[in-house]
């Protein structure tokens, strides 16, 4: 077998793809074009780095001294994010449920798939935008948003986890006359509980991350207080809140960890 | 297991039964049969014939375009909804791939053949009434997997997965049992051992069996009737005994295979 020459001439082994080759030329074609529109020399680079090396000197040391009012914050913050989380939780479960093409039929799904589409189609500051012009100033801004960025995240992964699961069990299910729900409670939530928990914890996270932001635009924690100091050009402040806030962030990461870990 | 109400006598009955997937093509076409009491019967034939199709029928997973079925006597052909899932207590199923929820423990899966009888709230709670819990567990001890009882269902072997789909089936102390391939996805030491099981199960439960099997020589041996289906209709019914070569050329076509 080695070594023995094709009988005839098959021709090239492989087909070139003249498409995708073009595709990435005209990729790195734009991009150049793009940058050379938008200024973005390496003298603007420098330019920028000497600006912020500035900005970063102003920074430290990181200034604690008002640590009440950080506290305070941090605390409005995890407030934010734990409530909306619970009952975005809460809410995204039927929602999800309803929104699975493979287990309900298209006059129930739509609805549910298209509530979900709106809570997906804005970014959460637009929503936090809305909802301080609607409920005013305050938290409860912020926990709306973040209730309906949490619907629009784990309802979608989790109508999609329930698309994906094996219809075997579904089926001995209902051939022993099993009610409605009790082919979902025994045959679809032991199949997509774990990972309806693994979302649920990773949006736990975001909106942990996400509360500290609606503040930007006045719909509380310490999103607030982070942009006046920017404002009042509060730098050794400002580090200060960061770094709080990249500490709430780690600790809130190991939680959750531990909280997959439990469920595995 | 004591209870074993004998009257009146459990059966099956499928009368004239169509299925067309596509109007005008007939997958299965005037098919009629009766079994009752401990008789166990095979149904043999090539794939795709519509075997699956007619277990499903039976229990209206699928739902048959024209014909009868009677469950111990009751016309179920036309139920819906709450009335439906009442009749499909009566009718144990057991699948290729013994359909169990990987992720419940055995009890769990065993105890879903009451789902039937028992509310969701209940189920939910894992609240069965003592005499589902009793019987449960007097099944585990019959087919040998009592040690089992909390481990999960992804955690055991083919053969024991299928023991759990069996006794899922008997739980619901069905008025007839339908077996879909049951030992197709079994080693050939496994496939008799779980015929055996099914076989004996009927037997001293007094439920009528009813199976797909491709192995022609399982059927032969386990059951006490064949039916042969090809070509969308009946082509032969009759006692394993008078299953020649003839009929299964028939029933298969070709004959280089039967050497």
């Amino acid at each position: 077998m080695s070594n023995t020459p094709a009988t005839r001439d098959y021709g090239r082994p492989f087909r070139a793809n003249w498409l995708a080759r073009s595709g990435w030329l005209i990729a790195l074609l734009y991009t150049l074009y793009a940058a050379n529109l938008l200024d973005i020399s390496w003298e603007r680079f420098i330019v920028g780095l000497d600006n912020g090396a500035k900005f970063l000197g102003e920074m430290v040391p990181p200034n604690f001294s008002r640590w009440k009012l950080l506290i305070e914050n941090l605390i409005e913050t995890i407030e934010i994010a734990i409530i909306a989380s619970a009952f975005g939780v809460l809410f995204s479960l039927p929602v999800g449920l309803f929104a699975a093409r493979n287990l309900m039929p298209g006059w129930i799904t739509w609805p549910f798939r298209t509530f979900i589409a709106l809570c997906r189609s804005f970014h959460p500051v637009i929503f936090a935008i809305l909802f301080v012009k609607a409920v005013g100033f305050g938290p409860l801004a912020g926990i709306l948003t973040l209730i309906f960025a949490s619907i629009g995240f784990i309802g979608k992964l989790f109508a999609e986890a329930v698309e994906e699961i094996s219809l075997k069990p579904v089926e001995a299910l209902r051939a022993t006359g099993a009610p409605f729900m009790s082919v979902i409670i025994y045959g679809v939530l032991p199949q997509v509980l774990n990972r309806f928990i693994g979302f649920s914890s990773y949006q736990l996270d975001a909106n942990l991350r996400n509360s500290t932001m609606v503040g930007i635009v006045g719909a509380g924690g310490i999103g607030g207080t982070l942009f006046s100091a920017f404002q009042r050009f509060d730098y050794d402040f400002l580090a200060a809140i960061l770094i709080s806030i990249i500490a709430l962030v780690m600790v809130s990461e190991y939680i959750s960890a531990q909280v997959k870990k439990v469920f595995q | 297991m004591s209870q074993q109400p004998v009257s009146p006598v459990r059966s099956l009955r499928v009368d004239r039964l169509y299925k067309e997937y596509t109007a005008g093509k007939p997958i299965l076409s005037d098919i009629s049969f009766e079994v009752s009491s401990k008789s166990s019967v095979a149904i043999i034939g090539p794939s795709g014939t519509g075997k699956s199709t007619l277990i499903r029928c039976v229990n209206k997973l699928i739902p048959p375009t024209s014909g009868t079925i009677y469950v111990s006597g009751e016309n179920i052909t036309d139920l819906h909804g709450a009335q439906l899932r009442r009749a499909r207590r009566k009718i144990g199923m057991v699948f290729q791939e013994f359909n169990l929820v990987e992720r419940l423990t055995v009890m769990e899966n065993v105890l879903c053949g009451r789902l039937g009888y028992v509310s969701p709230l209940r189920a939910w709670l894992r609240r069965y009434p003592k005499t589902d819990i009793d019987m449960a567990f007097n099944l585990l001890e019959s087919i040998g997997l009592i040690d089992f009882t909390r481990q999960r269902a992804d955690s055991l072997s083919g053969g024991q997965r299928q023991r759990v789909g069996i006794a899922r089936a008997i739980m619901q102390e069905p008025h007839v049992l339908l077996a879909d391939e049951p030992t197709s996805s079994l080693d050939p030491k496994t496939s008799v051992e779980i015929m055996e099981l099914l076989v004996s199960l009927t037997e001293t439960h007094q439920i009528p069996l009813i199976i797909n099997i491709h192995d022609v020589e399982l059927a032969k041996r386990f059951t006490t009737r064949i039916i042969g289906i090809a070509r969308g209709g009946i082509v032969f019914d009759g006692p394993p005994s008078e299953l020649s070569n003839d009929h299964l050329q028939d029933i298969y076509g070709g004959e280089n295979w039967l050497q």
